[in-house]
């Protein structure tokens, strides 16, 4: 008895990418696995932690609780689409190095999309709305000031940019 | 003292990869033709296996095999580097909810874990010990019948301070480890006393949740077996996995990537040999990740009932402390007979103990079994002896800060006999605390604000290495057998090799936990790195710079005595200079060759004495809390890093928090809850960790810098100090805003509520 299996494309950072899928391949696995982007983390696999947070067609959704076949044909962005065309780093990434928002670094790229995505629908966060944006994603390493102050400078350096 | 590169807030070079996506960890790592694994676990606490069919499973598609004890009975397939107790694959009985039984190995994840299903494990049920006190009633039912050999690690003696009843068991009970210590006339002195105060506290049963689970590729092949993990000591794991399968030691590799967390979770032995097992068997490669449901039945922390009594004149002097404690260590002990024996070293706290007696149980039962946990002893053992000092201080009608300031030692002070004196002036930390706090006190219903210190033998057995490659270019790579797990030692060891070689911080390269390719280091635990790993290299620097001098002097055709070090350099007695890479080019010619130094540290001159350094913990919290509800908000968080020298002044600050909160999470939230014979939240839904929305509203993160360390500039280790006195310091301040004692942690809102309105 052989499983079903579907093919799923999606446009991965700008990348058309296609795999050959069982139903119940997890979006996780699958950018993982199957697409060897492993920039996305799995951490709890309960959809708690939000280290597996990618952007469907521009929302955070967790990837560990979406099988890949249900959003065959999205754009999907993950924290290697967060990287500017450049190679340079994009402003969430850069406020993270320049606010030490990271020790451990596994809950990263999840905090990187999500606050990618806050800052689209919010670009002027206050301090209070900044903890409240990422109140969904775990940290164990540290403590969550940096990360939060990660926030306002990923604003900061947003505003910077779409002045200029 | 003019220090360049050390000192300062220096950017981790790790950050780029990690914000990328780009940083490997373990669970990235694949093997070519890797086949995976996942474990059938028993379901039950305590049984006999009476039968294992695995017809079924191996008729499935896509499964390799299915290996179960039988297939491993030539091995020595038991691990564990105090008591080797601990069984690869349950051969006969089970011994906790959660045990592995066998191992599927598949194709795929998917087709493992459909067949995991498939194997049909028969059983008979064995009564069970669920917790300490069942454990220890008479003719309780035994986790283990056998005694099991030691392994020979002589450290761990060194480690405990033990003066009696260390090792052999006499009759067999559920007793994994007891240890005693004491010292002078305890019931003359509490026939003396003015005033006895006597409490008892329950530490919780935590898991320390890094969010990489626990996982591993293991390759056996010809005689050699190559492993991937997320081991914090790869060294140790690298000796169990040689005994196991009776290999030298040179024919094991474990390497350690990025660690997506550790906090002592990750040290010693986990998955690596199911991997192993599994591939010895199968002759591939074999990829085994745990769930977080997994990882939880792998490795928690030691819950604990101490029972604390202290004697104290009528002015607060400490008469003479009593402590009794049982620790649930769960089916195997791994490293818990050293928790507990760092618990009875940590509980009575750095203060003159005229008269002690302290008295430890680590005890088998039949749940999860326990291990290292940061702070390792020292929360446990604080809750207890920070409690019962706030209670007596209210009993004496004395301030908590003015008690600790009666009985705190002084810098020199020995707290154990026979050890190294206290190398930090605690009584100056805890006036920094204490004016923090109180600055910001709020004058509003139901606040209070609590405080506590412990001082941890911290930096465990001083056996340390390391290795510096200067390039022809002059870059410098520097190699470690301890391991990144997100605490910065990538990025301060870098610092302290261009501070001794007067280089470039941007041409060093750290290379860290590979057993076949960096030196030997024992563990990375006990907030040691700083320290030993810190020294070894500044010796290996310093051998590095030797020999750059003796090439240069035949360049320079001088004595070796005569050539001088100057930064990234050397120079002639006639002022000539050439930079590193030029004495390298020059003296092998032929532009090519490297230059390599080697430090080599042991219990000898300034690491003589054990332990090699204090690791103070110095915490204040304030907190206010809702008498409808029942929830406590943190008003306040207060540090003090005792750290001597802060290599990285925004490491330790990170280091410092990340600990707080961790104990902020076990003094509010974290519990793991035996139902019957299994967990009720073997998961991060129901075990609750802190969030962005507990955040303290204030935050202070002092560095205290005195130079008083025997590390590199005066350092010491920081990482644990200041999660080890946070749940004594929660717990006070409740008792404070609430006027009634609590005995035991999380202090849940439901918890709290029923402290207030209890009759």
């Amino acid at each position: 008895m052989s499983e079903a299996m579907f093919e799923v494309t999606l446009l991965v950072n700008g990348v058309p990418r296609s795999a050959t899928v069982p139903a119940r391949r997890l979006l996780s696995d699958f950018l993982r696995h199957d697409l060897e982007l492993t920039g996305t983390h799995v951490g709890c696999e309960h959809g708690v932690c939000g280290a597996c947070t990618v952007l469907v067609d521009g929302r955070p959704i967790r990837s560990c609780l979406q099988f890949a076949v249900t959003v065959d044909g999205a754009e999907v962005t993950t924290v290697e689409g967060c990287t500017r065309p450049d190679g340079e780093l994009g402003h969430v990434q850069q406020a993270f190095r320049d606010c030490h928002g990271l020790q451990c670094g596994f809950c990263t790229p999840g905090f990187v999309t999500t606050i990618t995505a806050y800052l689209e629908e919010n670009p002027t966060p206050t301090q209070e709305q900044a903890r409240e944006a990422i109140a969904g994603n775990l940290c164990r390493c540290t403590g969550y000031q940096n990360i939060v102050a990660s926030v306002l400078r990923a604003a900061e350096l947003r505003a910077e940019e779409t002045q200029r | 003292m003019g220090e360049n590169v050390v000192g300062q807030s220096v950017r981790r070079p790790d950050l780029v990869e990690k914000v990328t996506g780009a940083a490997e960890y373990c669970v990235d790592v694949t093997m070519p033709g890797m086949a995976h694994a996942k474990v059938v676990r028993s379901d039950r606490a305590h049984a006999r296996i009476t039968g294992i069919d695995v017809a079924e499973a191996l008729a499935a598609p896509g499964v390799v095999a299915v290996v179960t004890a039988a297939d491993i009975a030539s091995l020595h397939a038991r691990f564990g580097h105090i008591i080797t107790d601990h069984w690869i694959l349950a051969p006969d009985k089970v011994r906790y909810y959660g045990e592995p039984v066998a191992v599927v190995v598949a194709e795929t994840v998917a087709a493992a874990a459909d067949a995991v299903e498939l194997v049909r494990v028969s059983y008979e049920d064995l009564p069970a010990v669920m917790d300490a006190e069942a454990a220890l009633a008479d003719g309780a039912p035994l986790v283990h019948e056998q005694a099991y050999e030691a392994t020979g690690d002589e450290s761990f003696k060194n480690l405990s301070h033990v003066d009696e009843g260390d090792g052999a068991q006499q009759v067999p009970s559920n007793v994994a480890h007891e240890v005693t210590i004491g010292w002078g006339e305890v019931d003359a002195a509490f026939a003396d006393s003015a005033v006895v105060v006597e409490n008892t506290v329950h530490f919780p049963m935590l898991y320390a949740y890094a969010m990489e689970p626990y996982n591993a590729v293991a390759s056996y092949a010809e005689g050699a077996l190559s492993v991937v993990s997320t081991a914090q000591h790869p060294y140790m794991v690298r000796d169990d996995l040689a005994r196991v399968f009776d290999l030298p030691l040179s024919r094991v590799r474990v390497t350690s990537p990025y660690l997506g967390g550790g906090y002592g979770s990750k040290s010693y032995t986990k998955v690596e040999p199911l991997a192993s097992v599994a591939s010895w068997v199968t002759g591939r490669p074999v990829k085994l990740t745990l769930t977080v449901e997994e990882a939880i039945y792998t490795t928690r922390v030691d819950s604990a009932k101490i029972w604390v009594k202290s004697g104290f004149a009528a002015d607060g002097t400490i008469l003479a402390r009593e402590f009794d404690v049982v620790m649930d260590s769960g089916a195997y002990a791994d490293n818990s007979p050293l928790v507990m024996a760092k618990t009875v070293n940590r509980c009575f706290g750095p203060y003159r103990v005229p008269n002690l007696r302290v008295r430890g149980l680590s005890v088998y039962t039949n749940t999860s079994p326990a291990s290292s946990y940061r702070g390792f002893g020292a929360p446990q053992g604080a809750l207890a002896g920070e409690t019962n000092l706030d209670r007596a201080a209210e009993q004496l009608g004395i301030s908590g800060a003015d008690i600790r300031r009666r009985n705190l030692v002084r810098k020199g002070e020995e707290i154990l006999p026979g050890k190294r004196g206290i190398d930090a002036d605690i009584p100056a930390d805890l006036e920094m605390v204490v004016e923090s706090l109180e600055r910001d006190r709020k004058d509003v219903p139901y606040y209070g604000i609590g405080f506590g210190c412990t001082a941890s033998d911290a930096g465990a057995y001083p056996i340390s290495t390391a290795q510096v490659r200067i390039q022809i270019d002059g870059s410098v790579l520097v190699l470690s057998g301890s391991t990144e797990m997100g605490q910065g030692s990538r990025s301060l060891l870098a610092q302290v090799a261009a501070e001794e070689l007067g280089v470039d911080l941007a041409v060093v390269k750290v290379v860290q936990s590979d057993t076949s390719v960096t030196p030997y280091e024992r563990t990375t635990g006990a907030s040691r790195t700083s320290t030993l790993v810190g020294l070894a290299l500044q010796r290996a620097c310093a051998d590095a710079r030797s020999r750059m001098r003796d090439m240069a002097a035949e360049l320079f055709e001088c004595a070796p005595g005569e050539v001088r070090d100057r930064p990234g350099a050397v120079a002639a007695p006639d002022g000539r200079e050439l930079d590193f890479g030029s004495v390298v080019r020059q003296w092998f010619g032929g532009s090519a060759g490297e230059v390599t130094g080697v430090g080599l540290l042991r219990r000898d001159g300034a690491t003589q004495k054990m332990p090699p350094f204090w690791e103070v913990g110095m915490v204040g919290v304030a907190v206010e809390i809702d008498p409808e509800t029942g929830v406590v908000a943190v008003d306040q968080l207060v540090t003090v890093a005792d750290v001597g020298f802060a290599i990285n002044p925004r490491a330790v600050e990170g280091q410092d928090l990340g600990a707080a909160t961790q104990g902020l999470g076990m003094a509010l939230h974290e519990e793991l809850v035996y139902d019957g014979p299994q967990l009720a939240n073997a998961n991060v839904v129901d075990y609750r960790v802190p969030r962005t929305t507990d955040l303290p509203r204030k935050i202070d993160l002092m560095i205290a810098e005195r130079r008083d360390g025997v590390g590199p500039y005066g350092a010491k280790g920081a990482g644990e100090g200041t999660l080890n006195p946070i749940g004594g310091a929660v717990a006070a301040a409740v008792a404070r805003a609430v006027g009634r004692w609590p005995d035991r942690l999380p202090l849940t809102p439901e918890r709290v509520w029923r402290l207030m309105n209890r009759d």
